[in-house]
C-alpha cells in the first residue's frame, strides 16, 4: 500500500480504545479465550470483579505474583465460578459497592459439566452477576479432553479418531433460558461489536445474565493460529454457532446468514474434524439445519412482535 | 441476657451477635435449625446480612469464600456429609487466608445413615488448615463463635475456624446461655476490615498459579499463622474473661492438680467425664480430666504440662482412624513423645452410642487392671 492510500483510509474504531487487559499473558498464539476477555473487559470496564475457576484462563492470567487481566480476580475451584461469584456479588451489595460488576468467567467444562449445579443455583436465585462461558469445546487446560460441549464428530484425546465424539453438544442456552433469567445471549470473539453491544445491554440489567461465547482454540482444534477469527466467523456463517439473545424470554436472532455456507467449509479448516467421512459430515449438516430451524421457530413464536 | 437455648440456637445467635454480613448455608440434620433460625433472623431484619440460599454445601463454602474475599464477615454451618462435600473448599478457605467461621454439628458419616454424634466428620478435615474447636456446652458454642472471629481476623492469623458441637447432645439439648449485651460484644469484636481484599481500586489476583518457587513459602506462612493463633487464642480468651467473666483456653484441666490418672477427652464427653471424676474423687481416687478444646492448633505444650505430672493417662475418642487408632489418642501420644508415662487409647460413643458416667469409670478400672494398649472399645458387642 502506498503512503497516499494509507492516508486516505481512515479506520473507524467501534470498540473502546482502552486496553484493560495487558498483553503479557500466557495464552497460546491465536487463542480465542484471550481475545474473549480482552473484549469482555472493554465492555465491562475496570469496575469489575471476577471469579475464574480452573480452566485455561487460570493459566493465561499469569502465575503469582503476575496478573494480566487488570481487574481483581478470585481464582476459585473448578466447579465454583458461579457460587464464588454469588458470594462476591452479595458481599459487594452488602458493603455498598453496588456499582461494581461481578463477572464469573469459566470454560465450557467448568460450565456445561462440573459447574452446572452451582450455575443453576445462582441463576435460579437470580443472583446479580454476569456469567460468561468462553466455549472452546473441550477441556483445553488439561490437554484437550472432551466435554459435554464438544460437538459431534470432533477428535479429542478422550474421543480418539476411531471413537470420535458421538452426539451433539449440550444446549446450554436453552438450559439457562429455562431458568427464566432476565438475559441470555450467544456471542463470538469473531464479532466483537455484537459482543460489546450485548455486554452494554447486560450491564443495565439486574440479576443473572448469561453469555455463551464462542472462542476458537487453535491448539485444540488443530488449525493455524492466524485463522482463529475466520474459523469463528465460519461457525456463524454456517449456522453451526448462531448469534442470538433471549431477553426476558423474548428471542432475537442477531445474525441471519443470507446464504448459509455448508458446514464442510467450517469443518475442513480444523484438524479435529479431518477424519470425518461424508456420511458424518451430512449428519452434522442435518443437525445444524434442524437447530437453525428450531431457533427460527422460537424467534417466530417468542420474538419481538414485529411492528 | 440469659436464655434457655439449644446448641443450634446458640450457634445461630453467636453468628448474629458477631454481626456477620453474609450467611450462606444448606440444611442437614442435625444442623438444620441453625439455617432456619438464621434465615428468620435475617428476614426479620434483626441481622443486617444477606442470606444466600445455596443449592449445596459445596456452594455454601464457595459463596462464603467469595464474600469473605470482598471483605464481608461470613458464617455457615453444616454437619457430616455436608462437611465432607465441602472438603475441597475447606482447603480453599484456609489457603486463601479467609477467617470464615463455621459451626459443624458433629455427626457420624454414612453409610449406614446415622444422624448421631461422632467426630469423624471434622477430624477428617484436620489437615485443611482450619482451626478446630470442640465445645462441651451451649454457652461454649456461643462464646467460641465470637472468639473465633476475633482470633481468626488478626492479621498475623487470618485463618478460618470450625466450631464443633455434638449432634443432639448439644444441637438439640436446651441449656441456659448468657447472650450478654450488644455493646459489650461490639466492644469485644470490632468490625471486620481486612487490608487485602477484592478491590477494583487495587486490583489483585488471589490464588493464582503458584510455582514451587512460592508455594513452599505459602505453606510455611500458614504454619506460622497457626502458631500465632496459639498465643492469640490465649490473649483473646483472657480478654473474653475480663469482659464476660467466662474462662477459656486451648485446654481445660479439671481436678488435675494432684491427679494420678488423667482422662483426656473433648466435646460433650468432657462434661460426663467431669461428673465421673467427681464420683471417683468422692471415693478417694485421684482422677482428673483434661478437655482438649483445640485440635488445631494442637496445644502440645499445654497438654504436656498437665499430663507430665500424671502417673497414667487414658484418652477417650469418639472416632477412629481406621487401620490405626483414635485420632486424639495419636495426637496426645505424639505430644507426649519421650515421656515414660503409660497411655491407653479408648473408643466410645461412635455413631451416637451413649457414654455414661459408668462407662468413664470403667475406663479407669480398665487402666488399673490392664497393661496399656492403643485400642480399647468400651462396651463393644463383638
Ligand atoms: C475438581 C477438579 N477436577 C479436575 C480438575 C482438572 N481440570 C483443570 S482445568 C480442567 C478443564 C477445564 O476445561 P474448561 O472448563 O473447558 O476450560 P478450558 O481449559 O478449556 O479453558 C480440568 C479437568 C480440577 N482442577 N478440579
Ligand atoms: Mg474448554
Amino acid at each position: 500500500m502506498s503512503a497516499d492510500t494509507a492516508k486516505k483510509k481512515t479506520v473507524k474504531l467501534t470498540l473502546p480504545e482502552e486496553e484493560i487487559m495487558s498483553p503479557g499473558h500466557l495464552a497460546c498464539q491465536g487463542c480465542g479465550a484471550a481475545l474473549a476477555l480482552r473484549y469482555a473487559l472493554k465492555g465491562l470496564g475496570r469496575n469489575t470483579v471476577m471469579s475464574i475457576p480452573a480452566c485455561c484462563w487460570a493459566v493465561i492470567d499469569g502465575p503469582f505474583p503476575y496478573s494480566a487481566a487488570g481487574v481483581p480476580i478470585y481464582h476459585c475451584a473448578f466447579e465454583t465460578a458461579a457460587s464464588t461469584a454469588s458470594g462476591i456479588t452479595h458481599a459487594l451489595s452488602r458493603l455498598n459497592q453496588k456499582d461494581i460488576t461481578t463477572l464469573a468467567w469459566a470454560g465450557d467444562g467448568g460450565t456445561f459439566d462440573i459447574g452446572i449445579q452451582a450455575l443453576s443455583g445462582a441463576a435460579e436465585r437470580n443472583d446479580n452477576l454476569i456469567y460468561i462461558v468462553y466455549d472452546n469445546e473441550a477441556y483445553m487446560n488439561t490437554g484437550i479432553q472432551r466435554s459435554s460441549s464438544t460437538p459431534h464428530g470432533a477428535w479429542t484425546t478422550t474421543t480418539p479418531v476411531k471413537y470420535f465424539k458421538k452426539g451433539p453438544k449440550k444446549n446450554i442456552m436453552e438450559i439457562m433460558v429455562a431458568h427464566h433469567i432476565p438475559y441470555a445471549a450467544t456471542a463470538s470473539v469473531s464479532y466483537p461489536e455484537d459482543f460489546l453491544k450485548k455486554l452494554n445491554k447486560a450491564k443495565q440489567i439486574q440479576g443473572t445474565r448469561f453469555f455463551h461465547l464462542f472462542a476458537p482454540c487453535p491448539t485444540g482444534w488443530k488449525h493455524p493460529p492466524d485463522i482463529a477469527v475466520r474459523v469463528g466467523r465460519l461457525a456463524t456463517e454456517t449456522n453451526v454457532f448462531p448469534i442470538y439473545e433471549v431477553e426476558n424470554g423474548v428471542y432475537k436472532i442477531n445474525r441471519k446468514p443470507k446464504n448459509p455456507k455448508p458446514v464442510q467449509e467450517y469443518l475442513k479448516l480444523q484438524g479435529r474434524f479431518r477424519h470425518l467421512d461424508e456420511k458424518t459430515v451430512n449428519v452434522i449438516q442435518d443437525d445444524v439445519n434442524r437447530n437453525w430451524d428450531r431457533l427460527l421457530k422460537l424467534e417466530q413464536a417468542f420474538g419481538e412482535p414485529s411492528a | 441476657m440469659k436464655k434457655v437455648l439449644t446448641g443450634n440456637f446458640a450457634a445461630a445467635y453467636g453468628a448474629t451477635a458477631a454481626k456477620v454480613d453474609v450467611v450462606s448455608a444448606y440444611p442437614i440434620t442435625p444442623q438444620t435449625t441453625i439455617v432456619e433460625i438464621l434465615s428468620e433472623i435475617v428476614a426479620d431484619g434483626l441481622l443486617d446480612a444477606d442470606f444466600i440460599k445455596v443449592e449445596s454445601e459445596h456452594s455454601a463454602m464457595a459463596a462464603c469464600i467469595g464474600a469473605q474475599a470482598v471483605g464481608a464477615r461470613t458464617f455457615t454451618a453444616t454437619s457430616a456429609q455436608g462437611l465432607a462435600l465441602m472438603h475441597e473448599m475447606l482447603h480453599w478457605a484456609a489457603r486463601g487466608r479467609l477467617p470464615i467461621v463455621m459451626a459443624n454439628v458433629n455427626r457420624a458419616m454414612a453409610p449406614g445413615w446415622s444422624i448421631w454424634a461422632d467426630v469423624t466428620d471434622s477430624v477428617a478435615q484436620r489437615d485443611t488448615g482450619w482451626m478446630q474447636v470442640y465445645c462441651e456446652n451451649n454457652q461454649e458454642v456461643f462464646d467460641t463463635i465470637l472468639m473465633s472471629y476475633k482470633v481468626g481476623e488478626y492479621e498475623d492469623v487470618l485463618l478460618p475456624t470450625l466450631v464443633n458441637l455434638d449432634a443432639f447432645f448439644l444441637s438439640h439439648t436446651s441449656q441456659v446461655v448468657d447472650l450478654y449485651d450488644e455493646k459489650t460484644i461490639d466492644a469485644f469484636l470490632p468490625e471486620y476490615n481486612p487490608k487485602i481484599k477484592l478491590d477494583v481500586k487495587d486490583p489483585r489476583s488471589f490464588g493464582a498459579l503458584t510455582s514451587p518457587e512460592h508455594y513452599y513459602e505459602f505453606s510455611y506462612k500458614m504454619q506460622i499463622a497457626q502458631e500465632n493463633a496459639r498465643s492469640r487464642i490465649k490473649e483473646v480468651s483472657a480478654e473474653f474473661e475480663k469482659r464476660f467473666g467466662r474462662k477459656y483456653d486451648l485446654i481445660e484441666a479439671y481436678r488435675c492438680e494432684d491427679a494420678e490418672t488423667v482422662l483426656v477427652d473433648y466435646g460433650t464427653i468432657a462434661g460426663t467425664a467431669k461428673d465421673a471424676v467427681d464420683r471417683m474423687r468422692d471415693r478417694g481416687e485421684r482422677v482428673g480430666a483434661l478437655k482438649i478444646r483445640y485440635l488445631r492448633p494442637f496445644p502440645v505444650k499445654e497438654v504436656c504440662r498437665i499430663l507430665n505430672s500424671a502417673r497414667q493417662v487414658g484418652v477417650i475418642d469418639r472416632a477412629i482412624s481406621f487401620g490405626h487408632e483414635g485420632p486424639f489418642f495419636t495426637e496426645v501420644k505424639a505430644a507426649m513423645y519421650g515421656s515414660q508415662i503409660p497411655i491407653w487409647g479408648f473408643l466410645a460413643g461412635l455413631g451416637g452410642r451413649d457414654v455414661s458416667i459408668a462407662d468413664i469409670e470403667s475406663v479407669v478400672t480398665h487402666m488399673k487392671q490392664n497393661e496399656p494398649s492403643n485400642i480399647i472399645w468400651i462396651g463393644v458387642k463383638k
